[in-house]
């Protein structure tokens, strides 16, 4: 049976749950005696804080207490940390300004938390809240990235509000290159700033047992491990065994959940401090104030080329914003995940990367579905596309001449990754033939005979997932291993509970993970439950993020299971009094090779928790398997995208004609769920192109605060989108899985945008394509004026 | 969200006797203005009084040549009637553009135009339709019905009943929606009537207002080389991250365009 669920589209076990209302989120939980907080917020992007009054709010009815910035700094309380450190060029360390979880002195961002009150109701709450009375002087803020390093400094100890200056590659090769080029392109581009927008909003219950002196925090966490871990080991708001967390069901994250954030840590706090159990979940105006943004770069770059259009050399300088304060992963997302991608599917020999990572007065700035992969993606596939243009060069025939080749693996690339397997001429290839590439010349006259202009652009990515194999990691500055636990628990009747340290917020891994457990000890799937999500029931575990769940939490959970096969091997050897040797397992079958007798999976269950003559020394009762997953690599998913479109010369709307997207994840456990993944990252990732952009003014105020103004995508906003494979397995891990999360969302920009440029004659504007921007660059084009 | 009473009118003289019996009351139709306000305590009325309970008030008839519609009656329900589409197709068609399907199952044609919001879709057709605002106390034209933004003529107790379209010969809306918001960034209604055209512009200034300049070249010779000259002054037009006044006025310009000759055809 063993193989006969890997690559079913089987149905998400997880869903008649959620179609069914019985979904089970933070704020559904309802506990005895629960209370209610609502935070009190900077109104100002920067301000110094003269004084707090709660006079006021402490006599309004309901109100059982306000908690404010002095009171944590009373009680000690450690500052929110960053988990990855960067040096500078000159080796000094990054500079991290202390991140308050409530402030009490200066704030640094509109709605930073500067005060906590918890009420009877959340009506209560709220009402009090604004009866806090806060003395702000404001300040003049600094929001614009470009210019940070040159406008007043925000902290003493971070001098030109730079936290590092960051560098990868070798510098020498990459001017020579330059030198040495027949032509070189160069391109400035922003990377525009990114609201999550997950659906269910932050929240977090926090319960005290002063009898057991237990705090339990519910949360909205991708996490809850690192949770724990941040808010006992560093916050220090209890010892670590003494904070239980629990991530039940979540609603969507795309990195902002992986965060360990003020509220969540302020209500874990003030629940012990106050013997209470308090109930707190962000409005979708907090959520776009304060879940940390994504993307927000500045970029110039150079690409050197030799007259038959190989790639000599690039040369990249990015600007990235940090926003007021570094968020959890927020120095690695510029940098290790950003700089290190940037050789992109090519045998670029030489690459050289400046980052200056900046302060401004706005929301932290961490990772976001792809998180810099999508800049370093973005970059590439921009300038290899205007290269093309640039030489004459059909866009996929100049990448051709440029892939590493599929016998060049694994490769080392000139930016410290090494590619285990990719076909990059085989996901190209797909692509085109699937978007009608060689056809487009006459879709483009007959839309030019209509009045319209017609694109099309290509984007070939890469992306580094499964983070990641710790020794890599520790040794680029990650403060932790990100290796996986997981356990497969057989149940004395046979069927099986897998616990693992991914959590899923809309993923689907109760199906894909059951699905390979099932598949490796032949099991129906029904009869294998996943858990996930609990401190208090699980190993210690790093969580998802990264599309690491597959190819790291499954491949622990395939290790378990092949520890669950060899016991249950001795266990069979036993019960039938034979030798281990002698026991095969045909999945669900233990079966004596040298005879007919075999025992089933069920019966060896059932011994291993019954039976009472086992040889102790030799063999224990019980079956239950553990695995701590360390992987060997980083996966690199890849493929091609290619998007056309069609703008209306009269009003710069552009329309997305078709949309394909080919890419390699190696093996698939559940194509259906893969092709869901896909399809939520192209939306994404279009958004990013076409919609979506997180604006304040100079003033620091977020103009895009509401939906009213931020453009979330929508389904109309797209075509049906084509989705196609190809499959170059993972060589270094057990499921040969690469990880599929991120990639819609990292191949898809440039391809919207070559489009775009394509169709407007080679004329460069900056994402979001809004059909302003579009329009007045069909002024400027010389052909085609219009009214 | 504060907290505030809920009452429940039977008949309109109930609901104003209730209105003036409050410090800080509201009226509330379908709710789909004010609720998001008060959610977000931008609005904090004492008391509540729902009209959905009136009788009636939500009722579209034809009375010979006037299509009447019911303050009450939903974007959902304008957009469904035969009597609308026989009347004025344009009307049915502004209607069914509005938000989404939960908003024109709530929102109300009277909450609408009591409302004004500069990009709200129902005013260009009020405007461009030459309608009459009949309210429990008294008709009030089109033309001097809208003051400001969300600002109209309506004394604060009154209520708005029925809106009369009258009979036009030709009219098309045209909306260029907000991509974020999908109200109207530029909203166009263009009518003719006895060869008079009659054009209102929404979404592109702080109320909705008409563009004279082209219903005089169009109402001349209703034809494209009659406006290729006349422009919309973008001085007066909104500017806002999604849009520049400078691009508002080319929007409407291009609109109008296609009015004509979706009207021509
Ligand atoms: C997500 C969303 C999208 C939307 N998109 C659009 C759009 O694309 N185009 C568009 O035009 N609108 C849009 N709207 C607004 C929607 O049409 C509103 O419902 C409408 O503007 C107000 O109508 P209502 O019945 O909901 O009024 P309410 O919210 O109940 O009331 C609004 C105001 O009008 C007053 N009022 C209500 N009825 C009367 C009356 N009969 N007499 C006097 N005063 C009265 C109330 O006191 C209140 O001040 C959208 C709304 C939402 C929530």
């Amino acid at each position: 049976m063993s193989g006969s669920l890997i690559g079913k589209s089987v149905l998400r076990k997880e869903d008649h749950r959620f179609v069914s209302g019985k979904g089970r989120y933070t704020d559904d939980i309802q506990l005895v005696g629960l209370t209610y907080a609502a935070f009190v917020r900077s109104p100002y992007a920067r301000a110094d804080i003269k004084s707090f009054d709660v006079s006021d709010a402490l006599a309004a009815p309901g109100v059982i207490a306000v908690l404010t910035g002095e009171e944590v700094a009373k009680d000690g309380l450690g500052g929110l940390p960053c988990g990855w450190m960067i040096h500078s060029k000159d080796g000094s360390e990054m500079r991290q300004p202390h991140h308050p979880v409530l402030a009490a002195d200066r704030v640094n961002y509109l709605g930073e938390p500067v005060a906590l009150v918890i009420a009877d109701t959340q009506l209560e709450a709220k009402n009090a809240a604004e009866l806090v009375m806060v003395d702000f002087e404001p300040l003049t803020a600094v929001v614009n990235p470009a210019t940070a390093s040159q406008a007043e400094t925000l902290y003493e100890a971070v001098p030109n509000n730079l936290c590092y200056e960051w560098e990868l590659g070798d510098e020498a090769a990459t001017e020579a290159g330059l030198a040495a080029a027949a032509h070189v392109t160069t391109l400035k581009l922003t990377n525009n700033r990114l609201i999550p927008n997950a659906i269910e909003p932050r929240a977090a219950l926090a319960e005290y047992n002063s009898g057991t002196d237990e705090i339990i925090l519910h949360t909205t966490s991708q996490n809850p491990h690192l949770v724990r871990l941040i808010m006992t080991a560093f916050v220090q708001i209890a010892p670590e065994h003494k904070l239980r967390v629990i991530a039940p069901d979540v609603g969507g994250g795309f990195g902002s959940k992986i965060f360990i954030y003020s509220e969540e840590t302020a209500l874990a706090w003030a629940a012990k401090k106050l013997g209470l159990t308090i109930k707190w979940t962000a409005d979708r105006s907090e959520s776009f104030l304060t879940d940390a943004h994504g993307r927000d770069h500045v970029s110039e770059a150079q690409l050197a080329l030799s007259a038959d259009g190989e790639f000599l050399a690039l040369k990249v300088k990015t600007v990235a914003n940090m926003g007021a304060y570094l968020s959890t992963f927020a120095s690695a997302v510029p940098t290790y995940l950003y700089g290190t991608l940037l050789a992109g599917q090519y045998r670029t020999p030489a690459i050289y990367v400046e980052v200056d990572s900046v302060f401004t007065n706005t929301a932290p700035v961490d990772a976001y579905r792809g998180a810099g992969r999508p800049e370093a993606t973005y970059l590439v596939e921009r300038i290899v596309e205007k290269a093309a243009a640039e030489m004459g060069l059909d866009p996929a025939e100049l990448r051709r001449r440029n892939f590493i080749g599929r016998d060049q693996f694994p490769y080392q690339t000139p930016v410290a990754l090494e590619y285990d397997t990719g076909d990059y001429e085989a996901s190209l290839h797909k692509a085109l033939k699937m978007a009608d590439y060689n056809t487009f010349s006459a879709r483009q006259a007959e839309a030019e005979a209509r009045g319209k202009l017609r694109g099309i652009g290509l984007s070939c990515y890469i992306e580094a997932c499964g983070l990641a194999p710790s020794q890599v990691a520790g040794a680029l500055g990650a403060g932790v291993g990100l290796w996986e636990s997981g356990e497969v628990r057989v149940n004395p009747t046979g069927s099986v509970t897998v616990l693992t340290g991914s959590h899923s917020h809309g993923q689907g891994h109760e199906t894909t993970f059951a699905q390979l457990v099932a598949d490796r000890l032949g099991l129906p799937i029904e009869d294998v439950e996943v858990v996930h999500g609990d401190t208090g029931k699980l190993d210690f575990g790093l969580g998802t993020y990264g599309s690491r769940s597959l190819a790291v939490g499954g491949s622990a959970l395939s290790v378990a299971a092949d520890k669950v096969v060899e016991k249950g091997r001795k266990i069979a050897a036993h019960l039938l009094r034979t030798d281990v040797d002698n026991i095969d397992f045909d999945a669900p079958v233990f079966k004596m090779i040298d005879s007919n007798e075999s025992k089933t999976f069920q019966e060896i269950a059932f011994a291993a928790y019954v039976n009472h003559d086992y040889p102790s020394e030799e063999l224990e009762p019980g079956l239950a398997e553990k695995a701590f997953y360390d992987p060997l690599n980083f996966t690199y998913p890849a493929g091609t995208h290619i998007c056309e479109v069609e703008i209306d010369p009269d009003t710069g709307v552009v329309e997305i004609i078709q949309f394909v997207a080919v890419d390699d994840f190696g093996t698939i456990i559940n194509p259906m769920i893969v092709e869901g993944q896909v399809h939520g990252g192209l939306a994404q990732g279009i958004g990013q192109a076409l919609l979506e952009q997180a604006v304040y003014d100079d003033t620091g105020q977020l103009i895009t605060g509401s939906y009213m103004d931020y453009c979330m995508p929508r389904a109309d906003n797209f075509p049906d989108f084509k989705v196609g494979m190809t499959c170059t397995p993972c060589t270094h891990n057990p499921v040969g899985a690469k990880g599929c999360g991120e990639a819609g969302a990292i191949g898809s920009p440039p391809a919207v945008m070559n489009a775009i440029t394509q169709a407007l004659g080679g004329i460069e504007i900056d994402m979001p394509a809004t059909s302003e921007k579009v329009w007045r660059a069909v002024q400027t084009m010389p052909a085609l004026k219009t009214a | 969200m504060y907290q505030f009473n809920f009452h429940k009118a039977d008949n309109l003289s109930t609901a104003v006797e209730l209105f003036n019996a409050f410090d800080e009351p509201m009226y509330i139709a379908g709710g789909h203005t004010l609720i998001p306000t008060m959610k977000q305590r931008l609005s904090a009325p004492s008391d509540v009084i729902d009209l959905a309970k009136i009788p009636d008030l939500d009722a579209i008839t034809l009375a010979g040549d006037t299509l009447q519609i019911g303050a009450m009656a939903t974007h959902a329900k304008v957009a469904a009637s035969s009597l609308v589409q026989g009347h004025c197709s344009a009307l049915a068609t502004l209607a069914e553009g509005i938000g989404d399907r939960q908003v024109r199952h709530r929102g109300t044609i009277g909450g609408s135009l009591a409302n004004n919001d500069p990009a709200a879709d129902y005013p260009a057709a009020v405007l461009g339709l030459g309608a009459q605002i009949v309210t429990d106390r008294r008709t009030i034209t089109a033309d001097t019905f809208f003051k400001a933004m969300f600002e109209t003529t309506l004394e604060p107790d009154e209520i708005i009943q029925t809106i009369h379209f009258p009979q036009v010969d030709q009219a098309v809306y045209l909306k260029f929606p907000n991509p974020a918001s999908r109200y109207a960034m530029v909203g166009v209604m263009l009518t003719r009537t006895a060869g008079e055209a009659r054009i209102a512009i929404t979404g592109a200034a702080a109320s909705v207002f008409r563009a004279a300049a082209f219903e005089e070249a169009l109402t001349a010779d209703f034809s494209l080389p009659a406006i290729d000259a006349v422009t919309l002054p973008a001085e007066t037009l909104n500017a806002d991250m999604h849009a520049s006044a400078e691009y508002r006025a080319h929007l409407c310009k291009v609109l109008i365009k296609r009015g004509v000759n979706a009207l021509s055809s």
